[in-house]
């Protein structure tokens, strides 16, 4: 077999080559997306500085940090607020979602029952039910955490069910024919299997988080940056909104990361959904 | 033929929908010696495929006999079959070795003797030093020959292999092809090798099936007579280009 020393030189230094590429391109990656964003920044500084806009209709970003030392804002209870909303809703939805595509794949009929019906209920905008959660629920914190859950549910549900079904027929044949029980195959081939997809339905419900978390609080709430801000609009206190806009984005950098870091952590490379 | 390992009367396999009733194997017989090496030819849809599926026990056989193994080979249907398709299949998020210890795994043997035997496996395909890349890292030949040591990893009896180089390119399909016969000779085992390639059936078997479609039936069956080891010489051997018209009048060609 004088062939294989031929074939495994060639591919390991292929796959080398990968490698180092991989790492020199991430670096790159990174700086492109510093340099993006503090680029953005130079932007809105030097435009509201040329065009002279008043502060009260845009502050510079210099403007709308120095807010943070107002201690009447009470910064941090609101941040903290609004990333509870954010965060509890968000991993309640992945659980709660996870589980029912779990659940449907492993009971048709409960799929082809509730499924059709999942799809419609996804189709009601889910700001819309804001209102009505307050009047079913009590007032505070809880009810924005329902909000979020509601609007950051579906599309985990949803890719979570559709990973699960992407099961290549041969190798549940190559499976079952060692007859492999249906646990090994749900444990060892489907979830893992359908993990790319589970992130890829988290990806999308991260900016869903945030805008369900900050509906929320416009509509019922004592606390929480989405009140600050309508609390401060009334005062025309742009600067104060403007940082907390920078705030609540914060919270959603915060969460997307958390995503990436945990997909780059339990996700191969190459199995990753883009 | 001493004592059948494989032996199949008059099976006849039907797929049914609503409607159609389609006839995949209308009536087969043949027989299988214990370490022989049967290539299955024939085009599409002639029910080589099915033929494999039914002797995996994937689906059942609607008319016929099939026994597998005999008093000497006894033949285990649970532990007994490794499979190989066309695409390596192989799971993304495991490394090459975990992979190769899937049915071992499925099975519950022993960790560390079925790691043992995942390395020597590896070396014996040409892998070792790849146990712990990713399937991605690895060529299409490589992820075929990973595969082969994943059929291989429980020691069955017997091999189904359902078109497994139809996705390689040309050449890495003839390396696969003498490294196949390499396998084959270390190992002893009773291999099914579904093809459409005529040279590669004849190249390969010590036994060519030809199939034919509609209905889907054993149009032949019978040994090449071409000496073991087969080098890539052996084309040239004028019995291999008789082989190879023999089958192509029984298709046809």
């Amino acid at each position: 077999m004088d062939n294989f020393p031929f074939a495994l030189q060639e591919h390991s230094s292929l796959s080398n080559a990968g490698f180092d590429n991989m790492t020199a391109s991430t670096w790159r990656k990174i700086g492109i997306i510093t340099l993006v964003h503090l680029g953005f920044v130079a932007f809105w500084w030097v435009g509201v500085i040329v065009t002279d806009v008043p502060a009260y209709i845009l502050p510079t970003p210099w403007q709308a940090l120095q807010t943070l030392q107002v201690e009447n804002f009470n910064w941090w209870l609101h941040f903290n607020t609004t990333a509870q909303e954010v965060f509890g809703g968000y991993i309640l939805a992945v659980i709660v979602g996870v589980a029912f595509a779990v659940l449907f794949s492993w009971f048709r009929t409960a799929n082809l029952i509730l499924m059709p019906l999942l799809v419609t209920l996804n189709m009601i905008p889910k700001v819309a039910m804001a209102p009505l959660f307050i009047v079913w629920l009590r007032f505070g914190i809880e009810t924005n955490i329902v909000i979020t859950f509601t609007i950051c549910f579906f599309p985990i549900l949803l890719n979570t069910d559709r990973g699960m079904k992407e099961v290549e027929p041969d190798l549940l044949d190559l499976v079952r024919s060692l007859h492999g029980s249906r646990w090994q195959i749900f444990a060892k081939i489907q979830l893992p299997g359908a993990l790319p997809y589970i992130f890829s339905g988290m990806k999308v419900a991260t900016v869903l988080a945030v805008a369900g978390a900050i509906v929320g609080e416009f509509i019922q709430s004592d606390r929480g940056l989405g009140w600050f801000m309508l609390v401060t609009q009334e005062a025309l206190n742009t600067d104060a909104m403007v940082m907390a806009l920078l705030l609540v984005t914060l919270i959603g950098v915060l969460l997307y990361g958390a995503v990436l870091l945990l997909e780059r952590i339990f996700v191969v490379q190459d199995a990753r959904v883009e | 033929m001493a004592k059948p390992f494989i032996s199949l009367k008059n099976v006849r396999k039907v797929y049914r929908t609503k409607e159609v009733e389609f006839e995949a194997l209308s009536d087969v017989t043949m027989e299988v010696g214990n370490g022989e090496l049967v290539c299955l030819v024939g085009p599409s849809g002639c029910g080589k495929s099915t033929l494999l599926r039914v002797l995996a026990g994937l689906h059942p056989h609607d008319g016929g006999e099939v026994v597998i193994g005999n008093s000497e080979v006894p033949f285990n249907p649970r532990k007994d079959i490794g499979m190989v398709f066309q695409q390596p299949l192989l799971l993304k998020w495991r490394r090459v070795v975990e992979n190769v210890l899937l049915p071992a795994e499925i099975l519950g043997l022993p960790r560390k003797e079925a790691r043992e035997r995942a390395m020597y496996l590896l070396n014996m395909v040409g892998l070792s030093g790849f146990e712990d890349q990713y399937p991605y890292q690895l060529s299409g030949g490589m992820q075929q020959r990973a595969a082969i040591a994943r059929a291989l990893i429980h020691d069955p009896k017997l091999i189904l292999m359902d078109e497994p180089f139809g996705a390689l390119d040309a050449l890495t399909r003839e390396k696969m092809n003498l490294e196949l016969l390499d396998i084959w000779q270390k190992s002893q085992k009773t291999i099914l090798f579904v093809t459409h390639g005529i040279q590669e059936a004849v190249f390969l078997g010590t036994h060519v099936a030809v199939m034919s479609p509609s209905p889907a039936r054993l149009a032949d069956y019978f040994a090449i007579d071409l000496p073991h080891p087969r080098g890539l010489d052996i084309k040239t051997h004028e019995n291999f280009g008789a082989y190879t018209r023999r089958i192509y009048k029984l298709l046809g060609m």
